[in-house]
């Protein structure tokens, strides 16, 4: 998809004013963020397991041409194939030349951020082949014609209001014409109108939670099922995965697996996990004849030996985005690209690139709660702190924050200097009124202030003054 | 289906590993180093015991029904003998139709089903119309009260999704602890490193959190799941 992370700033207020998505918002820290802490409570073994899911990506990251090796090899063996994909353009043609080569015209697609990455359904679309998007979110917001708002639930940014009123408007025609109030009357009409289309594909296209190397399986974790019969109804399944999805073995999969859902979803297990490995054996009674694999690399072996590699153990769960107060405020659509919250705000620059998507690692209070809930403990603040400087390195830093930044620096390396004139800011500020703690309205701060108060200084002067007087 | 597309591309494969390999600057991983790794693969290290599972059998099947039950399926704890007998009852309970998709398999064949006059069976793959299936299980996991199905031609992955309503038999000897319980089984049963095409691990029935974040049933998989859990 286009990217419009240079608009953050545009984004951002167009979401702030959108009374809709505030609703939906409203729900995240009740929803899946509260469900995260019960279900981490339940399991003791929690904090242990988020360690050796740590250490276990990281060991696959310093192997991972060993691993995606070891993989390939186990896929052929079993009649599978696997295409190596460096760009995202790649990506699209080898997919293309795989639907068409049986003839496909319609292919059912479960969610696959990958897919959104390379923008997969317009290229498809182009070629006269239709993705059916059959996630219930991805299915909504294909039907709107708008890009996912949260990696694991794609339409979280609407009510169910908004979705009777696309389900009114795309399903009248057949036959479906009555307003739906309730949610599991929206939900079983989506069932119902998929189900032909996915009794129709030609082909099945899903993404992957994990690769494993050790049995050459695609695993996949869904609460729907759609990914099931994605792969299981098609003559052909294509997977579609990027190279760091690779895992060594079955155990490892069972220590991710158990942080995945919890992260997630706060679920104790997610539905359906599902390990998919070659196509339909002999005697089979269902399953595709033939079974791909595209392996996306889209710049993140760039990544690795960086002060980035970290991202890469990302197993997108959503529990950064779920907790991050930004991603709160503003939703998903405002980051402009496939990857919203704190993990995007990191991927976003490594894949776009900073000069398109430098805002975003801007957006973030260093609160720190993205990386306190992350399942692999990347630590998001630290990786987007590495963003800011290679930002100012690259001199993309507003004119404005440079200015004040070399100003701030040329006064602290003085402390002579910078003690009297925070002495006498302190004193000025004073001046504008002490007795209600804070200001309203300030000279030359209309932008703080526009939006939030400013603190006063409190009686008894500078720290610097107070600690000498003390010492005294 | 040009060359390219049956064997991949080895330019494409080249430059992804080239790349990898310059980034972590090395070479292809070789000697003791590569020793270490395939160890690794050969022998897989488990993860963090997680203590919940690991049970005496009986104590481990409670855990499997109360997870079960936790999460949206339904639970009937039977004999062997009274398996035909519940799958009638249980789509008399719920007013469903007495006709069933059943998996071919011999332990679903191992049950007196011609006892049941009323049921009627089908034996193969799923069908987009049918109402309801009865499949049986390869295990299932304590920890989460997870189904485990392993396809084959004694057990469609169709009839595990496109019913309305999946009706599982499992045997109470096949109850394990955890996820690493189910990958033994499958080694020991399909040999190391391989595996059935498909393995469905199903904990409840098909749900979604799409709309609002709240959890509705039945989204393209089955609304609902009854377990027979059979004593040995």
């Amino acid at each position: 998809m286009e990217s419009t992370a240079h608009a953050f700033k545009a984004n951002v207020d167009h979401a702030l004013a959108d009374p809709n998505l505030q609703d939906s918002l409203a729900k995240l820290k009740v929803g899946f963020s509260e469900r995260r802490r019960q279900a981490a409570e339940r399991l003791p073994e929690f904090e242990a397991l988020r360690d050796r899911a740590r250490d276990i990506k990281n060991h696959t990251l310093a192997h991972l041409d060993f691993y995606l090796e070891e993989f390939e090899r186990k896929v052929i063996g079993l009649g599978g194939h696997v295409h190596w994909a460096p760009t995202a353009a790649d990506a699209r043609r080898i997919i293309a030349e795989l639907c068409q080569s049986v003839n496909a015209r319609t292919v059912a697609k479960s969610k696959s951020m990958v897919a959104e990455e390379i923008a997969l359904n317009e290229h498809l679309e182009a070629l006269g082949i239709a993705p059916i998007e059959t996630d219930l979110g991805e299915y909504i917001i294909q039907l709107r014609n708008e890009p996912p708002s949260h990696i694991i639930a794609p339409a979280v940014h609407l009510t169910k209001d908004q979705v009777a009123d696309t389900f009114l408007e795309h399903h009248a025609k057949l036959g479906f014409d009555k307003r739906l109030t309730e949610r599991n009357d929206l939900v079983a009409e989506a069932r119902y109108v998929l189900r032909q289309k996915f009794l129709d594909a030609d082909v099945g296209l899903t993404g992957a939670n994990f690769l494993v190397a050790e049995t050459g399986s695609s695993m996949l974790v869904t609460n729907e099922g759609n990914a099931d019969l994605s792969n299981t109804l098609p003559r052909m399944h294509i997977v579609l995965a990027s190279i760091e999805k690779v895992i060594p073995t079955l155990e490892d999969a069972a220590v991710l697996l158990r942080v995945l859902a919890r992260s997630a979803t706060g679920q104790e297990s997610s539905a359906y996990t599902t390990l998919n490995t070659g196509p339909k054996k002999p005697g089979d009674l269902d399953g595709p004849d033939q079974y791909h694999v595209v392996l996306l690399d889209n710049g993140r072996s760039g990544v690795l030996g960086t002060e980035m590699q970290d991202i890469l153990r990302c197993i997108r769960c959503g529990a950064c985005m779920n907790h991050c107060p930004v991603y709160g405020a503003v939703g998903g659509h405002a980051y402009g690209w496939v990857y919203p919250g704190p993990m995007g705000a990191v991927l976003t620059p490594q894949l776009v690139g900073v000069e398109e998507a430098s805002n975003l690692p801007n957006a973030s209070t260093f609160c720190g709660r993205c990386e306190s809930v992350c399942p692999v403990r990347i630590p998001l603040p630290k990786l987007m702190r590495h963003w800011r400087e290679r930002e100012f390195e690259k001199h993309l830093t507003p004119k404005a924050v440079r200015q004040g930044l070399a100003m701030w620096s040329f006064v602290a390396r003085r402390p002579a200097l910078y003690r009297r004139l925070t002495a006498m800011a302190n004193r000025m500020l004073a001046l504008f009124g002490r007795a209600d703690g804070r200001y309203q309205a300030l000279p030359l701060a209309s932008g703080w202030t526009r939006f939030r108060d400013f603190p006063a200084p409190q009686p008894g002067g500078t720290f610097h003054a107070r600690w000498a007087k003390r010492k005294a | 289906m040009s060359d390219a597309l049956r064997n991949g591309d080895g330019t494409a494969r080249a430059q992804i590993l080239g790349g990898i390999r310059r980034s972590l600057r090395r070479g292809e991983l070789a000697g003791e180093a590569r020793k270490v790794v395939e160890t690794r693969l050969a022998e897989p290290p488990r993860g963090p015991s997680v203590a919940r599972g690991q049970l005496p059998q009986a104590e481990k099947v409670a855990l499997f029904c109360q997870w079960a039950e936790t999460l949206n399926a339904t639970v009937a704890r039977v004999g062997p003998a009274e398996v035909p007998g519940e799958v009638s009852a249980y789509l008399a309970r719920n007013n469903l139709p007495a006709t069933v998709a059943m998996a071919p398999s011999p332990l679903l064949e191992g049950y007196d089903w011609a006892s049941q006059k009323m049921l009627s069976i089908r034996r193969g793959r799923g069908e987009g119309s049918d109402q309801v299936s009865v499949t049986g299980a390869f295990a299932g996991i304590a920890e989460t009260g997870t189904v485990v199905m392993a396809s084959g031609p004694d057990h469609p992955v169709s009839l595990n999704l496109l019913p309305d309503t999946h009706v599982v038999v499992l045997r109470e000897g096949d109850i394990v602890g955890g996820y690493e319980d189910v990958w033994g089984r499958l080694r020991a049963r399909y040999g190391k490193n391989l595996m059935p095409r498909t393995v469905n691990t199903i904990t409840g029935p098909s749900r979604t959190g799409d709309i609002e974040q709240a959890m509705e049933l039945g989204a393209h998989g089955p609304r609902r799941m009854h377990i027979l859990v059979v004593r040995d």
